[in-house]
């Protein structure tokens, strides 16, 4: 069953014509990925051709719902397009958008989120800056290479792109229900926490891995939430012990600033509810290796 | 990016709000140009990104010109906390009655923006709010509707800003909450916020944070990098458009994704401590493409680090494969050799992922002494870190 991305989904893609977009959409598609079209207000109207697949293009994510019933979209345009592409998405009413986009500016994020709060959140936002959502053998929306693992119960929710693929792969053999890559950026529109209750929720999850990284204090509140609300059992990877304060490493939110954020402090919080912490990702995958294999 | 004072004082008074009359200067004969621009008695204040500053005597009163010269000339080039002292900002002085502290700052935590505002402002913001939190006031503004009149007055009144003072700190409120979106800054934070024994508002500090996904509005924010300060390596990467972070340590890491990235800091510093204590010398990431000339860029960088004495490249082909990364690797070095780069630092490199099995054959066909090849990330780190501290 999955969380938020399941084999039912049908998914469209905003800048499905542009280079990302259209490399991903070929790529999304090879992964089984129900992808129904896509938008592009110049282009309304043609179609693209996919390896055979001939996508419809449409002027705007609602006219693509109303002729295709799409549920989900990936938005793939430049980042001085994205507030008004998740915008459009937010007033269609779509369940899931995931942003891809690197590099949008922190007050974008913050009005096109204030935007979804004062619309009753009636729209999922994973992102920006973010490699998407993938339910292994059922559906992908984003960038996860769809090779990586198979199906699976562990869920997976993480800052970070690669990291994300590092531990699907170290745990590729036990397979995973849903990955959900949530991104870097100081503001997100979806969090560690939200991903934890859809999987303590989710009846083909068994137990959760958590990714998270320096900056912020994400990581600090998701333990509070476990301790309160995740039965399952949770086990946990921070990256970052060895970044300086005051440096940004990569992604936007990923710095220390003063005594907040650092990866010490996330490692401590967690642990204090009980979430075994590994010092790499590969001790890490191991101790969720040693839960799976009591079941 | 965080701005100086002497900066942010500039963008306040662009965004017309009162500060006082002042100037930057980086030698002390343009401290006198200014302090006679200005006239009679002047504070000579150090530009730093560092708190603490007036104890540290990096903040002095002077009067008149040859006072500031002799002040400046103390200043310039002092070392409080470990930053050196290249400009003095000189401001006329002023007859302050009461300080107050007002900020906007991006609150990650509830995914908008916050402004905070107390009456017990030029001092540490935090001790205040944790002895007596009833003086701060923590107001969530809405990205969208922003801070209006009605928005800054129930602030102003929340916080018991004096009532002969409340109209002028909503003028400043709101002026401040323009600037604050207009310039896509992440924070404006003012202390103090002071009332003059006139009772003129001031802004008496600035610190203020910009956005740099934002560059691409705002053209002007360039010219705000401090050149002098920036590490020539991390200049030189950005030229190439890498995102590179010089480090302390002796080994050079190269790998793909900012996560992975930092992760493989970590396991370099914990092999470090089986090895003589070796760290990492630098974060770089070279993102998803990983072309050849990206390789090269990348390792030419991490190799002009005089402290570097190996490198570990880490790379998990995703959407890149990892055959076409090793083909990088090894065209990298010859590129290298062209540019006239002697390469004598080994590399120690871990390729997992899509085509993995190809990646790492080509790699050994290459039969390079300088690259080794360890196919576990844990091993890898160990054995670059190994290597490391035999060639320190």
């Amino acid at each position: 069953m999955a969380i938020w991305l399941t084999k039912d989904s049908k998914v469209i893609v905003q800048g499905m014509t542009g280079s990302e977009g259209s490399k991903h959409t070929r790529r999304m598609l090879a992964a089984g990925t129900n992808v129904v079209g896509g938008t592009n207000p110049r282009k309304a109207g043609q179609t693209v051709d996919f390896d055979g697949t001939a996508l419809p293009v449409f002027a705007t994510v609602a006219d693509a719902m109303k002729e295709t019933g799409a549920d989900v979209t990936v938005i793939f345009v430049p980042p001085q397009f994205t507030k008004a592409a998740v915008i459009e998405a937010i007033d269609a009413g779509i369940d899931l958008a995931v942003v891809i986009t690197e590099g949008v500016p922190v007050h974008d994020t913050a009005a096109f989120w204030a935007y979804n709060v004062a619309k009753g959140e009636r729209t999922r936002i994973i992102g920006p800056n973010c490699p998407g959502i993938a339910s292994p053998g059922a559906s992908n929306a984003g960038i996860i290479p769809a090779d990586i693992t198979g199906s699976g119960r562990i869920g997976l929710v993480s800052k970070s792109g690669t990291l994300t693929y590092q531990m699907m792969y170290e745990l590729r053999d036990i397979g995973f229900s849903t990955c959900v890559g949530i991104g870097g950026d100081p503001i997100i529109g979806t969090t560690h926490i939200d991903a934890l209750a859809a999987f303590e929720a989710d009846p083909e999850t068994d137990a959760i891995v958590m990714i998270g990284e320096i900056g912020g204090d994400a990581e600090e509140r998701a333990a509070e939430f476990i301790k309160a609300n995740v039965t399952k059992p949770v086990v946990g990877y921070i990256a970052g012990f060895t970044a300086p304060p005051g440096k940004t490493m990569g992604h936007a939110g990923a710095i220390i600033s003063g005594s907040a954020g650092t990866a010490d402090a996330k490692k401590a919080a967690l642990e204090a509810v009980g979430v075994k912490v590994g010092k790499t990702p590969t001790e890490t995958a191991k101790l969720m290796r040693e839960i799976m294999s009591g079941r | 990016m965080d701005l100086y004072e002497y900066q942010g004082r500039d963008l306040f008074e662009r965004h017309g709000l009162p500060v006082l009359a002042g100037g930057v200067a980086t030698t002390p004969e343009e401290a006198r140009a200014i302090a006679e621009r200005l006239g009679g008695r002047v504070v000579v204040k150090a530009q730093v990104k560092v708190g603490g500053r007036g104890k540290a005597g990096g903040v002095k009163l002077a009067e008149g010109p040859e006072e500031t010269v002799a002040r400046a000339t103390d200043i310039l080039g002092m070392d409080i906390k470990g930053h050196t002292v290249h400009k003095v900002m000189i401001t006329v002085t002023a007859d302050v009655a009461e300080e107050y502290y007002f900020s906007y700052l991006l609150d990650r935590a509830n995914r908008t923006f916050l402004c905070i505002a107390s009456v017990a402002g030029g001092m540490d913001i935090e001790q205040v709010a944790a002895e007596t939190p009833e003086k701060v006031v923590k107001a969530p503004i809405d990205a969208n509707t922003g801070v209006d009149e009605a928005k800054a007055r129930e602030i102003v009144s929340a916080a018991g800003f004096p009532a002969e003072v409340a109209d002028q700190v909503v003028e400043v409120a709101v002026k401040l909450w323009q600037a604050f979106v207009a310039e896509d800054a992440t924070l404006v934070e003012v202390n103090p916020l002071a009332t003059t024994k006139d009772g003129k508002l001031l802004l008496l500090d600035a610190k203020v944070s910009l956005d740099e996904n934002a560059a691409f509005r705002h053209p002007d924010h360039e010219a705000l990098v401090d050149q002098a300060s920036v590490d020539p390596l991390e200049q030189a990467a950005k030229e190439k458009d890498l995102n590179y972070v010089k480090l302390d340590g002796e080994v050079g890491i190269i790998g793909n994704g900012a996560g992975l990235v930092m992760s493989t800091l970590d396991v370099v510093a914990y092999a470090g401590e089986r090895h003589g204590g070796v760290k990492p010398a630098n974060f770089l990431d070279i993102g998803g493409g990983a072309s050849a000339a990206v390789m090269a860029n990348g390792l030419e960088i991490v190799l002009s680090d005089p402290s570097v004495k190996s490198v570990f490249v880490n790379v998990f082909g995703g959407i890149t494969a990892c055959d076409a990364v090793a083909n990088g690797i090894v065209q990298a070095l010859s590129l290298l050799e062209q540019r006239g780069e002697q390469v004598t630092k080994p590399l120690v490199v871990r390729l997992d992922g899509n085509n993995a099995e190809a990646g790492r054959a080509i790699l050994d066909g290459a039969n390079n002494p300088l690259i080794e090849r360890v196919d576990t990330m844990d091993g890898a780190a160990d054995r670059a870190a190994e290597l490391a501290a035999a060639g320190v």
